[in-house]
């Protein structure tokens, strides 16, 4: 494919014909051929099980790992293609709220976590940092927390402190996986509203809207949010459509998962 | 394993033969243990070069970020290490000139001192002895602190925020322990040479302070010099490298980690000592 012209918005991530994986335990593709457009202003939701490839997916899609055949696009080029300065350039573009606690860097603060790759990028040291910093932990009600090491925060607490670091580098696409698992319903909500905000360009600091994908194994939450819903089961991922889609789609992840051979498209 | 329709539990009796059965599974043993090597030193070589690529290309760049850790590395392998090579060094000089002194002054050789000195410490234990102390007081948490990032997932994390994971982790370790062996080894010579001193002082040894120095000049040639930096930088290098490939290279999970660091340390103790083989081959040798 020809990178599209400039003027014309491609989309923003897209995956094509691609096989994600591999799964640890058998070598093997975790999802085969997936078609993924996602295009600037977009709420993706993604829907899965446990271990059904929704991780592999968003590292896929962010451009962490590559997909064991097929292709991968951001923002128009290939990143198959790309020279590394580039690729890194575009994945500055992304940011990535991994599960579980967001993955902090465990030798640094809250703080120093969010400052690591404004630092790195822009190559200033933390002071020269600290006014961002400061601006999204304050939003994200982390002020108390910045001086402390993510494993004495709670999970709550943590994962706030991944959305910053995610933040921090002002991307246009935002990538959760599964943010609202082992949440209570309080921050559950707070996790909506701030995400219903950054998704309407209310980003601290101003900026535009980003555009939002999230993987999750309980759609429900997102019915109100999310504009467009996939389903990942059984070694694929199927885009469903827009809200009107999402009774079938949990009707599918409440569906006990088929042998592989079982499956017909 | 036989393929075939016979049970591997109960061989039939006529085509069981021991040994050429035991001649086999130690080939499978060998050949395999030879493959290993083989690979692991495939893996290193190639680590080592991204390394160097990454080094050289990127040096300048996120300076702000990657000096001050280069900084902390030469404290944490450097610094921190003085009281322990302090220690041994002061052991060193006592037991090298314990031993040989009595001896040499038992035959009348005493004028060989600085030169049984020079050559003991300053171009094979000195190196040596710093490189085993970084390797087992900053290679060991090497392996794991990255085994343990990697294993959660920290390096995915930093390659998704743009951020060179070997940029990032490796190439301050190989900066930091370079210039640690390096520094640590000059200081442990320095110590180790004058406790010798005072250790042949206190046993009555009749030697002065003067004839001792001037022996330990005369001993050594300015290739000791050359070949102590090489040799030492070459040495932190190799532990870098080695302990940075055994955490970071193959996605481990958490209870790898300590077979991971296992692995690194004989590895690098392998490498360091074959690299000085190969040093002591190459002076003696081609340069002598």
């Amino acid at each position: 494919m020809k990178p599209a012209a400039p003027t014309k918005d491609p989309p923003v991530i897209e995956l094509r014909g691609a096989d994600i994986g591999p799964d640890p335990a058998t070598g093997l593709a975790l999802l085969r051929g997936v078609d993924w457009r996602v295009t600037a202003g977009d709420w993706w939701v993604v829907g899965g099980g446990h271990r059904s490839g929704k991780s592999a997916l968003l590292a896929t899609a962010a451009g962490v790992q590559r997909p064991l055949s097929g292709g991968h696009w951001l923002f128009g080029e290939e990143t198959e293609r790309l020279a590394e300065s580039r690729l890194i350039e575009h994945r500055r573009r992304v940011g990535v709220v991994f599960e579980n606690g967001g993955r902090l860097f465990a030798h640094l603060s809250v703080a120093e976590n969010v400052a690591l790759p404004l630092r790195y990028h822009r190559d200033c040291d933390l002071d020269e940092a600290s006014g961002r910093v400061a601006e999204l932990l304050d939003w994200l009600g982390l002020t108390r927390q910045a001086r402390m090491q993510p494993d004495r925060l709670g999970r709550d607490l943590r994962q706030r402190a991944a959305l910053a670091r995610a933040l921090a580098l002002e991307p246009e696409v935002l990538l959760l996986d599964n943010p609202l698992a082992g949440l209570a319903a309080r921050e559950r909500e707070w996790w909506l509203a701030q995400l219903a905000a950054l998704h309407a360009g209310r980003v601290p600091g101003g900026g535009r809207p980003l555009t939002l994908a999230v993987m999750t194994d309980d759609l429900e939450p997102w019915a109100a949010h999310g504009r467009q819903f996939a389903v990942v089961q059984d070694g694929q991922c199927r885009a469903m459509g827009g809200r009107e889609s999402l009774p079938e789609c949990v009707e599918m992840l409440g569906r006990e998962p088929r042998p592989l051979a079982a499956i017909e498209d | 394993m036989p393929s075939g329709p016979a049970s591997p539990v109960a061989p039939s009796p006529a085509r069981w033969v021991p040994g050429a059965r035991l001649h086999r599974a130690w080939l499978n043993f060998a050949g395999r243990q030879v493959l290993n090597v083989i690979e692991t030193i495939h893996g290193l070589g190639a680590f080592a070069l991204i390394t160097l690529g990454v080094a050289l290309t990127k040096f300048n760049r996120a300076a702000s970020v990657i000096h001050p850790l280069i900084s902390r590395q030469i404290y944490q392998a450097g610094v921190r290490l003085l009281p322990v090579v302090t220690f041994i060094a002061l052991a060193l000089g006592l037991v090298i000139i314990g031993q040989t002194v009595s001896l040499l002054s038992s035959v009348g050789a005493q004028q060989y001192t600085g030169t049984v000195m020079v050559t003991v410490v300053v171009r094979e234990l000195g190196p040596l002895v710093a490189a085993l102390l970084v390797l087992a007081r900053v290679g060991t948490p090497t392996v794991i602190e990255l085994g343990t990032a990697r294993a959660l997932g920290e390096v995915e994390a930093l390659e998704a925020l743009g951020i060179d994971p070997v940029h990032y982790l490796v190439v301050p370790r190989v900066f930091g322990q370079a210039v640690a062996v390096f520094a640590l080894t000059v200081y442990l010579v320095i110590i180790a040479l004058f406790s010798g001193y005072l250790f042949a002082f206190l046993q009555d040894i009749p030697l002065l302070p003067g004839e001792y120095f001037r022996q330990l000049a005369g001993a050594m040639t300015w290739l000791d010099f050359v070949l102590l930096a090489l040799k030492t930088t070459a040495f932190g290098t190799i532990i870098a490298i080695v302990t940075c490939y055994q955490g970071l290279a193959r996605p481990l999970r958490l209870n790898e980690v300590a077979e991971a660091t296992t692995r690194a340390i004989v590895q690098s103790l392998v490498a360091c000592v074959l690299l000085n083989a190969l040093f002591i081959f190459f002076f003696v040798y081609l340069l002598m």
